[in-house]
């Protein structure tokens, strides 16, 4: 009898099929996908979320820069309010349409903060994608994963709800007073900041995870420097999730009841301090830019190395960069306050921060030495990965100035800052993000997507990126504060340039987005492994049958011995075959 | 192939108790691998728990630095012999807790609900103790008969609940922020001490009950013999739990009760 020691599960008998083979009827699927604990179904579902969410945020974002098109002002003839969308036509005041204004970035903020970015790369690929590449079978906790969609959708709903009540106007930052005494007595701001609260337990969950996935579920020999630097980009995105997200639920609890029963925490009235809320909110909150930028980098090593071909340059220096970044992330919160907190303290600070440059150059470094002598494909994933080497690096860069404190007593609160952000956040994690939805989508969907209409929407995207965001830097070192509706004239044309940009953005992600549609409507069947990887994940079907492997994988090569190994399940020929043939391999060209 | 004999002498899988039953989920290796991991997964989750009370404590290290007054005033009012009661309760709850998890690697499924049983009704002490002599009392002036910083006081002849609870006129009123009404104070910033105050022992307490729905959950599966030798991670990780509120309240205790 062995049924007792080797445990038969009915599930895992005969069928293999794909993990997306409808179980039965509309409703019988619509069931399955809702309860189901399989972590791809689940990346799969993220996915829809996030990009949900995008949408809204971004509908936001076009708002607030169709606003900017013209500056807010009162016309001195007939004492209407012109230049704003906000306003009723005939309105002589500016102040109600100003206040729709800054309901309309804070809604784009939070919706962009704490309902896309920080969830998308690691909750929507990196569920799909970490225990194929660690050739496991599931995350460590798969009912653990399922909550953790259902708190993200919960939390989203509380937001949601805060937003068609009538939205707040304090910023996504929650910056007291603005959060304690703005729309007094309403609940819009409870909800917003619980929302965010319930979306933090989704993120401690999700991160807790992974981390128990990477440690336990590696596969029969893979050590921790065999994984691919994905994983350890995730993993040190995960530890960061685990150790800074309960600070901001203390934060943001205290704020509610701040908000409810002016405990006083924050208030200086009865003693308390508000820029304690700064303290606490920024030791979350920068942590968590890494939190966002460290899968975008995630993803830029597997494309790079894919698309180029060539063996990740420095891959320890690599992976123990994220681990280094993560940990720096957590003593640099006082430079988002060198306005507010002493001096001696932002002199602190400001040469802490100046660490963080050091591994995230070691990165950019060790990516643009990769390239060199690669045989480099440019298709979309391989093009966006470029683009995200020349943003980043124009977003890191800029951080040097923000973190100089004579220089950013200037820049602080101004366009600068909000161009740094966009250049990191869209410009790194956004568009990583697209590379790997273009690398994975035909692992993911089993469909290939037109690689012409890719390359276009990413031309598109870059151009009005830069077209967006650049001009933000100039006006930002002249002078214009973020966060208002109206400029003095001299902006007028550099916020007529932007606001064109943000529409070439549009077309750029319409692009994209119809691209997907017709590729599952229409696309070419794709094969398991189109490019040529040689991480585990391209060692089963595209899409994946539901148990993710036919056997238990063995780890044979490394992540990026493409000088060396044939890759698996590959015909020649329908990779671009450029290294030096191992012996015995023939080439069909 | 077995035959037919030898397998008549093992018993058939479903009359084994659930516990000797049990199989790992499909995507472990081995029952040992799975245990290991929800070990694991439960020490990072009891890291957030100690990371979010760890903002708690810097806003007592902040306001006690800034207000030292307001402190020594406030911690003058809370009774050390009442918060002394409940960790003595705690620490006992945390023993009985350790108990269970032995009872369930030695099969003894009868100590294993009493001391299962026994943890809830600390737990349920515990939070009794808190609400009825500390809480209220200060919140609201209402004392239950029994509490001692009651005897110099018995004259202002409200009562409630068939003489429970006594009225002191002038000792409510210890209310976190705004909220806060005691006609005595010492220190303006007193209100600042209570929001502290309440909202770490709140927060403490909150993990109390979830506690108790916890282990009334091990008990409820104790019951149906879920939890023996060959599997006992959920006794195992719900003591972890255990022992983190209770090592929570091990620091709240001093800082609260028992500053000058
Ligand atoms: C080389 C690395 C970086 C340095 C030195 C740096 C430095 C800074 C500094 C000093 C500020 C504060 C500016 C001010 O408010 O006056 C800032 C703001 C900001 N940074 Fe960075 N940064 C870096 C990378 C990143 C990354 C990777 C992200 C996100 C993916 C990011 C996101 C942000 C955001 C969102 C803000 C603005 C927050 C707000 O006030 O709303 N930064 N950065
Ligand atoms: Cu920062």
């Amino acid at each position: 009898m062995t049924t007792l020691d080797h445990p038969h599960h009915p599930a895992h008998g005969g069928h293999e099929g794909s993990y997306l083979t409808p179980k039965g009827g509309f409703w019988a699927t619509v069931w399955d996908w809702m309860t189901t604990i399989d972590h791809k179904k689940i990346g799969m579902m993220y996915l829809v979320a996030i990009l949900t969410m995008f949408f809204v945020g971004g509908m936001a974002a076009l708002a607030v820069r169709l606003e900017l098109l013209n500056p807010t002002r009162l016309d001195p003839v007939t004492g209407h309010v012109v230049g704003s969308i906000f306003s009723a036509a005939d309105a002589t005041d500016t102040k109600p349409g100003n206040e729709i204004y800054n309901r309309m970035f804070t809604l784009h903020g939070a919706v962009m903060v704490f309902m896309f970015i920080i969830p998308s790369i690691p909750a929507a690929l990196g569920n799909f994608l970490l225990p194929l590449m660690l050739g496991a079978k599931d995350v460590a906790f798969p009912r653990l994963n399922l909550c953790s969609w259902y708190l993200y959708v919960f939390g989203s709903i509380f937001a949601i709800i805060a937003v068609v009540g009538g939205g707040i106007d304090t910023g996504w930052t929650f910056y007291t007073p603005y959060s304690t005494v703005t729309d007094p007595d309403h609940w819009r701001l409870v909800y917003m900041v619980l929302g965010v609260f319930i979306l933090g337990f989704s993120s401690i969950f999700t991160g807790l995870n992974f981390v128990v996935t990477v440690h336990k579920l590696r596969c029969p020999g893979m050590g921790w420097f065999d994984m691919p630097l994905f994983v350890w980009a995730i993993y040190a995105t995960a530890i960061i999730q685990v150790l800074a997200t309960p600070v901001l639920g203390i934060t943001l609890l205290l704020l509610i009841f701040e908000r409810l029963f002016h405990i006083g925490i924050f208030d200086p009235a009865l003693g308390g301090d508000p820029v304690l809320f700064q303290h606490f909110f920024w030791f979350y909150s920068h942590p968590a830019v890494y939190i966002m930028i460290l899968p975008g980098m995630a993803i830029i090593n597997e494309t790079l190395a894919v698309h180029a071909r060539k063996r990740i340059f420095g891959y320890r220096a690599v992976a123990f960069s994220s681990l280094a970044i993560a940990g720096i992330s957590f003593l640099v919160w006082g430079h988002h306050m060198f306005t507010s907190e002493g001096e001696l303290s932002s002199a602190i600070f400001s040469a802490l921060t100046f660490l963080v440059a050091i591994p995230t150059a070691v990165k950019m470094f060790n990516w643009i030495a990769t390239l060199y002598k690669g045989s480099i494909t440019f298709n979309t994933p391989m093009l966006y990965t470029l683009f995200f080497l020349f943003t980043f690096a124009i977003g890191g860069l800029t951080g040097m100035p923000l973190a100089t404190l004579s220089t950013d007593l200037h820049l602080h609160d101004s366009y600068f800052v909000v161009a740094h952000f966009h250049y990191v956040m869209m410009g790194g994690t956004v568009i990583a993000l697209l590379a790997g939805l273009h690398h994975w989508w035909p692992k993911m969907t089993g469909k290939m997507y037109n690689e012409r209409a890719g390359i276009m929407g990413c031309f598109l995207v870059f151009i009005g990126f830069n077209m967006t965001f650049f001009i933000q830097f100039i006006m930002g070192s002249q002078g214009m504060p973020r966060r208002y509706a109206s400029y003095v004239d001299d902006f007028h044309w550099m916020h007529m340039v932007s606001t064109f940009g943000s529409w070439v953005l549009l077309a750029g992600f319409l692009t994209h987005l119809v691209n997907f549609m017709t590729s599952l409507a229409v696309g070419a069947r794709a094969p398991d492994n189109p490019w040529g990887g040689l991480t585990l994940e391209w060692d089963t079907d595209s899409p994946p049958i539901e148990h993710n492997f036919h056997h238990e994988p063995i780890l044979t090569h490394g992540p990026y011995d493409f000088d060396d190994t044939v890759p698996p399940r590959t015909r020649p020929g329908e990779w671009p075959l450029a290294a030096p043939l191992p012996a015995g391999a023939t080439a069909h060209h | 192939m077995t035959t037919i004999d030898a397998a008549h002498r093992l018993p058939r899988p479903e009359d084994l108790p659930p516990h000797e039953r049990h199989v790992h989920q499909p995507h472990w290796r081995t029952k040992e691998a799975e245990f290991d991991a929800a070990k694991f997964g439960m020490w990072l989750f009891l890291a957030t728990e100690v990371l979010l009370f760890s903002g708690m404590f810097c806003a007592y290290a902040v306001f006690r630095m800034l207000h030292p007054d307001a402190w020594t005033n406030g911690s003058h009012y809370l009774d050390w012999k009442w918060g002394g009661l409940n960790t003595i309760v705690l620490l006992v709850s945390s023993f009985t807790m350790a108990m269970s998890i032995h009872n369930a690697q030695k099969n003894q499924q009868g100590w294993l609900k009493f001391n299962l049983c026994f943890t809830i009704l600390c737990a349920l002490a515990f939070v009794f103790i808190k609400f009825t002599f500390e809480y209220t009392p200060k919140w609201s002036g209402w004392f239950f008969f029994l509490d001692p910083a009651l005897h110099h006081h018995v004259d202002s002849g409200r009562t409630a609940l068939g003489g429970l609870f006594h009225f002191v006129e002038g000792y409510g009123g210890k209310r976190p922020g705004s909220l806060f009404a005691y006609p005595f104070a010492e220190s303006p910033y007193e209100p600042i001490w209570w929001s502290v105050y309440y909202i770490s022992t709140g927060i403490h307490a909150l993990h109390v009950l979830i506690g108790v729905g916890l282990i009334s959950w091990l008990l409820w599966r104790a019951q149906r013999r879920h939890f023996g030798p060959g599997h006992y991670t959920a006794v195992e990780i719900v003591g972890l739990y255990w022992h983190i509120v209770d090592m929570i309240w091990i620091f709240l205790f001093p800082l609260l009760y028992l500053i000058h």
